[in-house]
């Protein structure tokens, strides 16, 4: 399905380049050795390299060059074995150096790409380029009417900054972009992926054309931090671009903001002149050499990514591919199912994490990663199910319950008295009391009123208090039915 | 290639640096001078030469991921002009 916008007067494409901002999960600062650690005091964590104290000397992290590398084996791309470190220059409160050391005409990673899935099709979206640069630090405007506070405990952390072709075509297709990529970095380790911290963070360039036109004039919106506002600035900005020129009225290329609270996205003039950045090679830092052996060694090290663990469980455990996408694309999910399906039936399994474990976490705001849920936890309670002690509509009934006790499946359901009954006389009794009570409705189902079924089966299980074998109760009651 | 006063001004903004008209003019030679120079030396044919980015012929050094505290708050604000609550304070820059 392409993603069109009706104007007043045509069809409009969407195109839409993505530059993805993703914090390296480091110990220490990209060229200074200050914690990272999120969320401590203002201005405690600052080395002279991140304050911009003249003189003090910037030196590489080479954890955070193996994790650059291992991205770029990820995104399918190109390491160079030679990059060089630029000086960006601008003038910002949050960044004391007066320039970002960033990376021009020489980044670490070339050319790649990434597979992402809309409707059951899969496109490939193509990967610019990938370099390494320091962060700013942060800016405080609402603590004070005048003035503006600044933190430099994140100013010198490092980035990656993923760029894309613009090769996306819908508010959906960016989101999924987004989210395959997060799924890729959690999968290597290389950034934890966490937009509510700013840790993954996109800038979206948007433009419009008519169908067979040339690629229109782009705005850039800088600094989008979750996956449903990058949907919703895509749209905005899109339908803001149609009518200029619907209206006769050509687009300027500019920086804007996107407002979550109004919806809608608004030129930055303050970075309107700063746009002459004035790059060139910062004297500090020779060339950034890449061996073959390194490469290799961290070839060695990639762990089985989102689109082959997918194929994976297809083949393996007889998935569909709904469902496989659903369960690799958290890492620690995927993880959770392989431990929990061992020994067990895999669409079983699938429906009890996609169902009741998703939504059990989305309550208690948890992901499976720090929702500490131990696989036999789960699998205790199915393999109840399967052995028909209780019904899946019990188990379901009291899941919450049980995932707050600390107790194991079987001695749980003792103690809420939940075990299925499952003894033919006891149901038959059940059964021959809603039919006496019944008669006219007997009658109306032999005269091929078929619908009343559910009833019967409605009634056993109401007199059982839901502890009847449903599968049971069903034979049982065709058979006396018939008779 | 030739600077004239508007170019002046705009890289002296970019910099953050003031200047005056006397100083503007004296800017508008010695830049001419500089590139001038700079057109001199690249009438010099280096098609088969690498750029040379650094004088020392060698790789980065690198360190390895550790993290330190060298520096407490108190010496990290001692040289701003005004701070509060461990914070920076600089007149409001906002979107």
């Amino acid at each position: 399905m392409t993603y069109v916008i009706e104007g007043k007067k045509d069809s409009w494409q969407v195109v839409l380049g993505l530059e993805v901002h993703a914090q390296i999960s480091s110990k220490s600062k990209l060229f200074s050795v200050a914690s990272t650690n999120w969320g401590s005091d203002p201005n405690t964590q600052v080395e002279l390299v991140d304050c911009g104290m003249p003189g003090a000397l910037p030196v590489i992290n080479e954890y955070c060059v193996d994790q650059a590398v291992l991205t770029g084996l990820s995104l399918n791309a190109e390491i160079k074995k030679l990059s060089i470190f630029d000086r960006k220059n601008y003038f910002y409160p949050d960044l004391p150096q007066g320039y970002q050391i960033s990376q021009f005409e020489h980044p670490i990673v070339g050319k790649g790409h990434i597979n992402i899935e809309i409707e059951g099709k899969v496109k490939k979206i193509g990967i610019t380029r990938l370099h390494l640069e320091q962060d700013a630090g942060k800016s405080l405007h609402d603590q004070d009417i005048k003035n503006s506070y600044i933190d430099l405990n994140r100013s010198g952390c490092a980035l990656m900054e993923i760029v894309s072709e613009p090769d996306l075509n819908s508010p959906i297709e960016a989101a999924e972009y987004v989210k395959k990529l997060r799924s890729i970095l959690r999968y290597i380790g290389s950034c934890d992926g966490n937009m509510e911290k700013g840790n993954l963070r996109a800038d979206v360039n948007v433009s419009v054309k008519r169908e067979g036109e040339k690629l229109g004039t782009r705005c850039e919106i800088k600094n989008v931090n979750s996956i449903k506002f990058i949907q919703q600035a895509i749209e905005f900005e899109a339908k803001r671009q149609v009518n200029i020129i619907e209206n006769g009225e050509k687009i300027i290329q500019e920086t804007r903001l996107f407002d979550p609270n109004k919806c809608e996205t608004r030129s930055m003039r303050s970075k309107e002149e700063s746009h002459d950045y004035r790059y060139f090679p910062d004297p500090d830092l020779p060339p950034l050499i890449i061996s073959d052996e390194k490469v290799n060694s961290l070839k060695e090290k990639l762990p089985e990514l989102p689109d082959e663990k997918k194929d994976r469980f297809m083949r393996e455990f007889n998935l569909s591919s709904y469902d496989a996408e659903v369960i690799v694309n958290d890492k620690d999910t995927a993880l959770f199912f392989e431990k929990l399906v061992k020994g067990r039936d895999s669409k079983v399994v699938t429906n009890w994490i996609t169902g009741e474990v998703f939504s059990y976490l989305k309550k208690i705001n948890k992901d499976m990663k720090n929702s500490g849920i131990a696989p036999e936890k789960i699998g205790s309670l199915i393999d109840l199910i399967v052995d028909e002690k209780i019904s899946n509509r019990q188990a379901k009934e009291v899941f919450h319950e049980y995932m707050k006790s600390n107790d194991d499946a079987t001695t749980f359901i003792e103690k809420k008295g939940l075990v299925q009954l499952s003894d033919q006389s006891e149901i038959n009794k059940i059964i021959d009391k809603v039919l006496s009570d019944n008669p006219k409705m007997v009658d109306d189902y032999q005269n091929g009123k078929d619908k009343l079924f559910g009833f019967f089966i409605g009634q056993v299980m109401k007199i059982s208090k839901g502890k009847a074998n449903p599968k049971l109760v069903n034979e049982l009651l065709v058979k006396r039915l018939k008779e | 290639m030739s600077i004239d006063n508007s170019t002046v001004k705009k890289v002296a903004k970019l910099a953050r640096i003031e200047i005056n008209e006397e100083e503007e003019t004296t800017l508008i030679t010695e830049l001419n001078n500089i590139l001038g120079w700079v057109d001199e030396l690249k009438q010099v044919n280096t098609d088969s030469v690498e750029p040379m980015l650094s004088v020392f012929n060698e790789s980065m050094q690198m360190r390895e991921d550790k993290a330190e505290s060298n520096f407490d708050n108190s010496q990290i604000l001692d040289n701003s002009p005004e701070s509060n609550s461990g914070f920076f304070v600089v007149p409001k820059v906002v979107e």
